[in-house]
């Protein structure tokens, strides 16, 4: 074989702590090398030339490139040297950068690393084999995951599009946390107004097949050919007959069940519609307050529906959809007040969360749109925010900024001026974070406009004095302690992960970070998609993020869906395993193990029962290589014998 | 119950300022069949003056009386001084985690403390090994128709990771054992604010204003008596009473009193057995409204046992 090496400096990234021009050298020494350079930038458009005429002047037929991490590069090579007439898979990378250069700064030992890496991949890629991808057709129906604004995005963009979308949502209403927002910053519209149109239109796009109360039980396949089993959760009323009228929720006598659309601020009935303009617009009985389940009788709302559309009996159904691609927009969920005892743990109604706050602020809350506190019916004069309550905050395993935090607790201040003009805000801060277009004018409108007074500091403690609020917390910038009494604490609760979001990603098969939140494939080029192909992320559940972020992401991940359906075939990755017939004996132990279904049994010509992998379901992880006995299984590209050639290049240096 | 026995470290102050809380700590564990055996010879535990000199003195002359426990076979160390608590704790928890310090230690004792021993506040004993029910099987005068705050300073739950005890931020076990003797805990606001006790020589006025606002809030929330388990608060909010008002214009007149002298009162104690008579302010007000508030109960019951009948 003849075998050219390429030793990428990056700059100086890597040549800062390797000697790369050794490393180039001592690589001529091995066996089959033929080549060996070093240049600046290997993944530059001369240093990519440099390979391709070196492959042809040298007639080379394999190539090893010592650089970065192959997740990086590698299918930037493999294309370099198929335009050169070389083979993609005939290509080998030695990661010097994460593995060597980033990690120690002893650059002797560092080079010897560098070396001893470079050698182990030139004794693979001279037992590769040329491998061919096969190509599948693609099911080009999309699954969305979750109805927040960011799927609800990102399914419109694809239903108009052309695209058969499935949109899963675990509510029994689409509209996410934006349906529960009274106005949105910096502009200050109402949040249903500019939310609503868009709802109907999911509702009624031809294309958006709606599956809402329910949840995602398994996913199985790959990019182009994934199946979804969907769990209906069980309503208790039939949506074909349901007309939204309401009636029974007018009669419904349990009047005391939890309502999370309200953030628990003001309870509802056991059968109940979210919201008015909840799509699809139905009810469905909660049997944790419903009498029929809790007492065995009282059937109100069953002799009240006008169409019998009520069914006790109703169970849990699972439906199966197959797609060809998944957006995950599952959203995120607030930081658990009730764990910071200093404030309360949750147990004075007068301290309230800022999505409550939300909900009384808005016309279709509750309390019709007054600020009214929980305790006693009264409109409040003195109302102080306290930004960052799981968010920044180390000892509570929530570090990280939320984001949006900053601009609400503006905005809400703002709309209490306006809802009760003789009343005076404060706000604690660490540091305000308002960097989008308009933010930072909208905050300072707050401040001049609206006198919402900014305190910085942290609060330290909330307690009750008679039947007002004390706020004690620091003043940094005065350097004193302060205590305000107030009617009203509002926390801004922080961003968390969406509860299950973990479970999810287990399903999907994509990483997540130490937070539950889904972790992108490049955290600048690639922020939509995930390492797992076909499936793409939008919106606050790959981090906190606001509403235009998450519109923004809804749409990228939907382009990014149109642009991998624009092909009719798709191409396989070869790197899968593959069964030497005449070796295999037949044990089945293969089968047992793969964790796809991907192998099965089928007959030679010759009569013999054998092992086959399934090529489309195979996902090439090796664990049936490592399970068999005679070593019949093999993983193309990581065979056996590869894999000891590299061992024997390291110890036999 | 199997029968409790520990360890017994009283520390400077229940021999002299606190003598009450020592005595009525005995009665209380006698009655609740807990044992307390006295550590002999037992020595200063290092607590105000030691740790601001040496952290190293400091937990060696903690570590002299662990040791002694070791030696008695023990593995429990019990103190109901939160002081002395807090430099056990201390000493503890910086041997334990930090191998070389220990030996640092060790080398300065005769008899070297190899951490078999744990230190725990009487008040924990109380909570968590004898427990709510055993407590309220020995009451036979619940202190009914009384309104008793508890306030449990700084020391008792914190540093969270060293006192690993209740809530740091809402300790509920003196709420508890006061409910279950049959007083009425009113909602209170000040149950961890600082008491100023460090500023006790240096600075009076920020001791006065401190312990005044616990006061202030004490009686604000309707409580006719607070309940303490620390020397140092008992001091503050009891015998500086009189200065708090001077200092700040008030005329309070609250008894502090430790929770095991409240425990002996339910379980049939006599106010002079539990030494109640040493405090500053005086009891004999809180005292005759726990008896009316018994004779009210007692009446009641005949009144509905008659007409029953």
């Amino acid at each position: 074989m003849r075998i050219g090496v390429f030793i990428c400096h990056c700059g100086s990234n890597i040549a800062g702590t390797v000697d790369v021009k050794k490393v180039a050298e001592e690589a001529k020494r091995f066996p089959h090398v033929v080549y060996s350079t070093d240049y600046m930038y290997t993944c530059s458009e001369p240093g990519q030339l440099e390979i391709q005429e070196a492959i042809k002047k040298e007639k080379l037929d394999g190539v090893v490139v010592a650089s970065c991490s192959p997740r990086m590069h590698e299918n930037t090579f493999r294309r370099t040297v198929e335009k050169a007439g070389l083979n993609r898979y005939m290509f080998e990378m030695a990661n010097i950068r994460e593995h060597v250069s980033w990690v120690g700064v002893d650059k002797e030992a560092n080079t010897k690393k560098a070396i001893d890496l470079v050698r182990m991949a030139v004794a693979k890629v001279t037992l590769n084999q040329p491998l061919f991808p096969k190509s599948f057709k693609v099911n080009k129906n999309v699954l969305v995951i979750g109805g927040g604004v960011a799927g609800m995005q990102a399914a419109l963009d694809c239903a108009d599009g052309g695209l058969k979308v499935i949109l899963v949502e675990k509510n029994p209403s689409i509209g996410g946390k934006m349906a529960k927002l009274d106005k949105t910053f910096p502009t200050i519209d109402c949040s249903i107004c500019i939310l609503g149109p868009k709802m109907v239109d999911v509702g009624q796009h031809e294309n958006i097949k709606l599956y809402t109360y329910s949840e995602i039980e398994e996913i199985s396949g790959y990019v182009g050919n994934y199946e979804v089993k969907i769990r209906k959760k069980a309503t208790y009323v039939d949506w074909t007959k349901c007309t939204g009228c309401g009636l029974c929720m007018e009669k419904c006598p349990s009047k005391k069940a939890f309502d999370p659309f309200n953030e628990g601020i003001a309870p509802t009935t056991a059968i109940n519609i979210p919201f008015p303009q909840a799509i699809p617009k139905k009810a469905k009985i909660d049997p944790n307050y419903c009498r029929q389940f809790i007492k065995g009788k009282c059937g109100v709302c069953a002799k009240i529906c006008p169409v019998q559309a009520i069914d006790y009996e109703m169970q849990d159904e699972i439906v199966t959809e197959k797609v060809g691609a998944i957006i995950v927009a599952t959203g995120y969920s607030l930081f658990d007040h009730t764990k910071i005892k200093e404030y309360g743990a949750g147990k004075y109604l007068d301290v309230i969360t800022s999505i409550q706050y939300e909900r009384l602020l808005n016309a279709s809350g509750p309390t019709s749109g007054h600020i009214l506190r929980p305790s006693d019916n009264k409109e409040p004069k003195t109302i102080v925010f306290v930004a960052c309550v799981g968010s920044r905050d180390k000892s509570l395993g929530v570090p990280y900024c939320s984001n949006f935090c900053c601009m609400y607790i503006a905005k809400q201040a703002i709309l209490t001026k306006d809802h009760i003009p003789d009343s005076q805000s404060y706000v604690f801060y660490m540091d305000i974070r308002a960097p989008g277009k308009g933010y930072e004018e909208f905050v300072r409108r707050a401040q001049e406009e609206y006198g919402v007074k900014y305190i910085r500091g942290r609060v330290s403690r909330i307690f009750k004095r008679g039947d007002k609020m004390v706020v004690r917390g620091s003043d940094t910038l005065l350097g004193t302690q302060v205590e305000l009494e107030a009617d009203l604490v509002v926390l801004a609760t922080g961003a968390i992960a969406e509860e299950g979001a973990r479970e999810l990603a287990e399903k999907l098969r994509i990483s997540y970070d130490p937070y539950g939140f889904y972790i992108e494939s490049h955290p600048k080029l690639r922020p939509v998609e995930t390492n797992t192909a076909g499936v793409f992320l939008a919106g606050a559940c790959q981090g906190p993020k606001d509403i235009p972020a998450s519109v923004g992401q809804g749409s990228a991940a939907a382009s990014k869906v149109l642009s991998l359906f624009s092909k009719d075939l798709l191409e396989s990755d070869p790197q899968i395993a593959h069964v030497n017939e005449m070796l295999c004996v037949d044990c089945k132990k293969c089968i047992q193990t793969c964790p796809y279904g991907a192998i099965e049994e089928k007959k030679t010509p010759m009569g013999k029962i054998v092992a086959s992998v399934i090529e489309t379901v195979c996902q090439g992880c090796g664990l049936c290589t490592a399970t068999c006995p005679p070593g019949a299984i093999q993983l193309q590209q990581f065979t056996d014998n590869q894999l000891l050639a590299e061992v024997k290049a390291f110890f036999h240096a | 119950m199997s029968k409790l026995s520990f360890a017994y470290y009283p520390g400077c102050s229940l021999e002299s300022s606190a003598k009450e809380y020592d005595v009525s700590t005995r009665k209380v564990a006698d009655i609740l069949k807990v044992e307390l055996i006295e550590i002999p010879d037992w020595s200063c535990c290092g607590a105000s003056p030691a740790h601001t000199v040496d952290h190293l003195f400091a937990s060696a002359v903690a570590a002299r009386n662990l040791a002694i426990v070791e030696e008695m076979g023990r593995d429990t160390l019990v103190t109901p001084c939160p002081e002395c608590l807090s430099a056990f704790k201390k000493a503890i928890y910086n041997m334990s985690k930090d191998d070389g310090f220990k030996k640092k230690v060790n080398s300065l004792l005769d008899k070297p403390f190899n951490l078999n021993v744990e230190a725990k506040s009487f008040l924990q004993i109380l909570y968590e090994d004898v427990g709510k029910e055993n407590i309220s099987k020995k009451v036979i005068k619940p202190l009914i128709g009384v309104n008793i705050v508890p306030y449990y300073g700084c020391l008792l739950t914190r540093p969270p990771d060293v006192a690993q005890f209740d809530d740091p931020e809402n300790p509920i076990s003196m709420d508890t054992i006061l409910e279950t003797i049959g007083a009425n805990v009113p909602y209170f606001s000040y149950k961890l604010e600082c008491c100023g006790a460090a500023y006790g020589v240096t600075k009076r006025r920020i001791v006065t204003k401190l312990s005044g606002d616990i006061l202030k809030t004490a009686i604000e929330s309707g409580a006719d008596a607070v309940a303490v388990a620390c020397p140092l608060c008992q001091q503050n909010l009891d015998l500086r009473q009189d200065q708090i008002n001077r200092d700040q214009g008030f005329d309070f007149h609250i008894p502090i009193l430790y929770i095991t002298q409240l425990m002996g009162l339910s379980f049939g104690l006599s106010a002079s057995e539990l030494m109640i008579d040493k405090h500053n302010v005086k009891s004999d007000h809180f005292l005759e409204k726990i008896e009316k508030g018994l004779k009210e109960k007692e009446k009641s019951e005949k009144e509905s046992i008659s007409s029953k009948n």
